[in-house]
């Protein structure tokens, strides 16, 4: 037994049960970037080679600043280190180790109803990517405080097939939707995503209408819904939940649109002008509030969450005080 | 549609001979005034037609995709006109502009006020351009949540008819915000306190169909596809090849028939024999059948009753009707339910 199990409603037990029943997999930390071992300059397991500049960085400084390097660039990370990065953490007293916030496991689905085959079996690629990420699918649910205000974060992990929308992530979306409803939480979504999933054909794209009907749940229980864009958001990702937020937060030069930048080439046989479809256009064209780089984003967060639940924020040296 | 003109697909040669040869003789019977011609000229006209009821009673998905695009299939225009009454056509977002790959307006169906909207691709050049191929931009999109606005406050149901390979993917799409705009409208149409129905009368190509295609009943024609990505744009990302769009229509189950049994669809409108295109005013009467029908079945419900009826049956996809991969294969093969009249899965 821990914390949530005192303070959560009988339904929601029933949830956690489950996870406690059987404990999922142990969730491997994400690699962040390809590494190579760098002979002659060390470990290699210490060294970090930057996706931006190609130059070697030192991986305890860059665990220490969330994975954004020296020149600001916004490294992609998975779900786990989203959960680290925004949830409160009140680590003493609690027995996981991990923070004052659990994971939910994602409920179960039909696995590959269409019996898809390209040159792999669509269910060789998912256990291919299971085994990768540790994961089950594309998403991952966590439950927690940001700020103080309760909160349910769904992170769509790009190390799993792109993050692809398929069943899976949309039962876990509106899975994560509806504990935010019966929490009275608010719901933080952090899409990283290619888009729907071919191999699930058109009940992928059923997923955009059925991902909205979970905003829409959230939004009629008068409750927040805030989206924290990273890179990369595109397709039915970036035409459903993505943009449908009350609040859209994105990480500096994530790219986010409707098709990829490939095909609209293609489509337009022209170059696109530097910095198309990056957040910083999406927020000059008016689709995303602020732009936050990712060592603020708790910050900005909680502020935002504050503001819409209407709660005070919490002194953390008057909390000191308290507890002394 | 035209007699004599008629474009034929490349799995339909065998007609193809069939049908000139039979032009010729036709043509060499009223010349000659020859009697005994027009014995053959049965024969030939019963054999054209049992080739094709032979080819369209086992179309593939790729014969399909192609039949869902046949230039001469009815498009938006001839099922406005051939659907409603006192047919009013209204025009843009009230924002930026109108865009003519979506239209919409008001009519009458069977005699009750409709709002009746959908993808326009054009029939040639000129029209396609203006059209730009039924591939719509933002402003497309917002003209339809403003239609849905206008028929919720008087009280109309809305009667979407998706044909489109999908949203335009282009710079001042995405500048105008092409996702926002596609993530509003599927919203909208769930939203709406009104009945919606739509059709997939050709082609349901991805976040541009599902935009006005979130609605209480869905019916697809008989040979209209729906899928997430067209089979090209599948096929150029698995296989790095676009010519292997065959494989992957087969692969993602793009077929009404396919689709009817999970329960993705509601209703299968049936096609005149050889495709709506040879027969379009059947083809058409056969979507106003489904029309009627399933908006009948909305009868009575409320705002509410409406909008928990949509919710359920989306989220209700996926979670019944399917098996998963270990388990006997459960969906029926293309062109198996096609003698029966329009379906309803229960």
């Amino acid at each position: 037994m821990n914390w949530i199990s005192d303070i959560t409603p009988p339904g929601m037990k029933k949830l956690f049960q489950r996870q406690e029943e059987q404990k999922p997999a142990p969730v491997k930390p994400e690699p962040p970037a390809r590494r190579k071992p760098q002979p002659g300059k060390g470990d290699d397991t210490l060294w970090v080679k930057c996706p931006e500049t190609g130059e070697l960085l030192y991986k305890p400084d860059l665990e220490r600043d969330l994975w954004v390097t020296p020149t600001g660039f916004h490294m992609r990370i998975g779900p786990q280190q989203r959960f680290k990065i925004l949830l409160d953490d009140n680590a003493e007293g609690t027995d996981n180790g991990q923070g004052n916030w659990e994971e939910v496991p994602l409920p179960p689905v039909v696995l590959d109803p269409l019996k898809f085959k390209d040159d792999k079996k669509y269910t060789d690629r998912i256990k291919a990517a299971r085994a990768k990420t540790g994961r089950e699918d594309s998403m991952a649910i966590a439950v927690g405080k940001v700020g103080g205000v309760d909160s349910v974060i769904i992170a769509q992990d790009f190390e799993f097939m792109g993050g692809s929308l398929g069943m899976a992530a949309g039962e876990a979306f509106v899975k994560a939707a509806e504990i935010a409803v019966e929490r009275r939480a608010a719901l933080i979504c952090i899409p990283a995503s290619g888009g729907a999933r071919m191999q699930e054909g058109v009940l992928s794209l059923m997923q955009m209408p059925r991902t909205t009907l979970a905003v829409d749940m959230v939004r009629e229980a008068g409750l927040p819904y805030v989206v924290v864009l990273t890179d990369p958001t595109t397709g039915g990702v970036t035409a459903s939940y993505a943009m449908l937020g009350d609040i859209h937060i994105a990480e500096p030069n994530a790219l986010i649109g409707f098709a990829g930048p490939r095909v609209i080439e293609q489509t337009i046989r022209q170059k696109l002008p530097e910095g198309f479809q990056r957040a910083e256009y999406l927020r000059d064209k008016g689709m995303v509030d602020m732009v936050v780089d990712r060592r603020d984003l708790r910050r900005q967060l909680a502020l935002v969450l504050q503001l819409l639940m209407n709660r005070r924020a919490i002194d953390p040296a008057s909390r000191k005080q308290k507890e002394a | 549609m035209a007699e004599g003109k008629r474009t034929y697909l490349d799995f339909e040669k065998s007609v193809a001979t069939l049908e000139t040869k039979i032009d010729e003789l036709s043509a060499a019977a009223r010349d000659a005034g020859a009697t005994s011609i027009n014995a053959e000229l049965g024969a030939l006209r019963d054999k054209a037609a049992k080739e094709l009821a032979r080819l369209y009673s086992k179309l593939d998905a790729w014969q399909k995709t192609q039949v869902a695009r046949h230039p001469d299939r009815p498009h938006f225009r001839d099922f406005a006109a051939g659907l409603l009454t006192d047919w009013v056509e209204l025009s843009g977002d009230r924002n930026f502009g109108d865009d003519q790959a979506i239209l919409g307006g008001m009519g009458r169906f069977r005699g009750r006020p409709v709002l009746l909207m959908g993808h326009e691709k054009g029939r040639n050049t000129q029209e396609r351009l203006r059209h730009n191929f039924g591939m719509a931009m933002p402003e497309g999109y917002r003209k339809a949540i403003r239609l849905m606005d206008l028929a919720e406050r008087f009280n109309m149901p809305v009667i979407t008819l998706v044909d489109t390979a999908g949203a335009f993917p282009g710079l001042s799409a995405e500048e105008r915000g092409q996702a926002e705009a596609i993530a509003r409208s599927t919203e909208r149409c769930l939203t709406l306190g009104t009945p919606l129905v739509s059709v997939i009368v050709g082609e349901g190509g991805s976040g541009g169909a599902i935009a006005l295609a979130a609605a209480n009943k869905v019916v697809m024609m008989e040979h209209a596809i729906y899928s997430v990505i067209s089979p090209e744009g599948c096929a150029s990302i698995l296989w790095r090849d676009p010519a292997r769009a065959r494989d992957a229509a087969e692969a993602m189950k793009v077929t009404a028939q396919d689709l009817l049994p999970m329960r993705v669809i509601d209703a299968i409108a049936p096609e005149p024999l050889g495709g709506a295109h040879r027969d379009a005013k059947t083809a058409i009467a056969n979507v106003g059948a489904a029309i009627a029908q399933n908006l009948k079945q909305l009868n009575g419900m409320d705002a509410r009753a409406l909008r928990m009826q949509r919710r359920e049956r989306f989220l209700a996809i996926g979670r019944t009707g399917l098996e998963s991969s270990s388990g006997d294969a459960t969906t029926s093969r293309s062109g198996k339910n096609r003698q029966v009249e329009i379906q309803i899965a229960e």
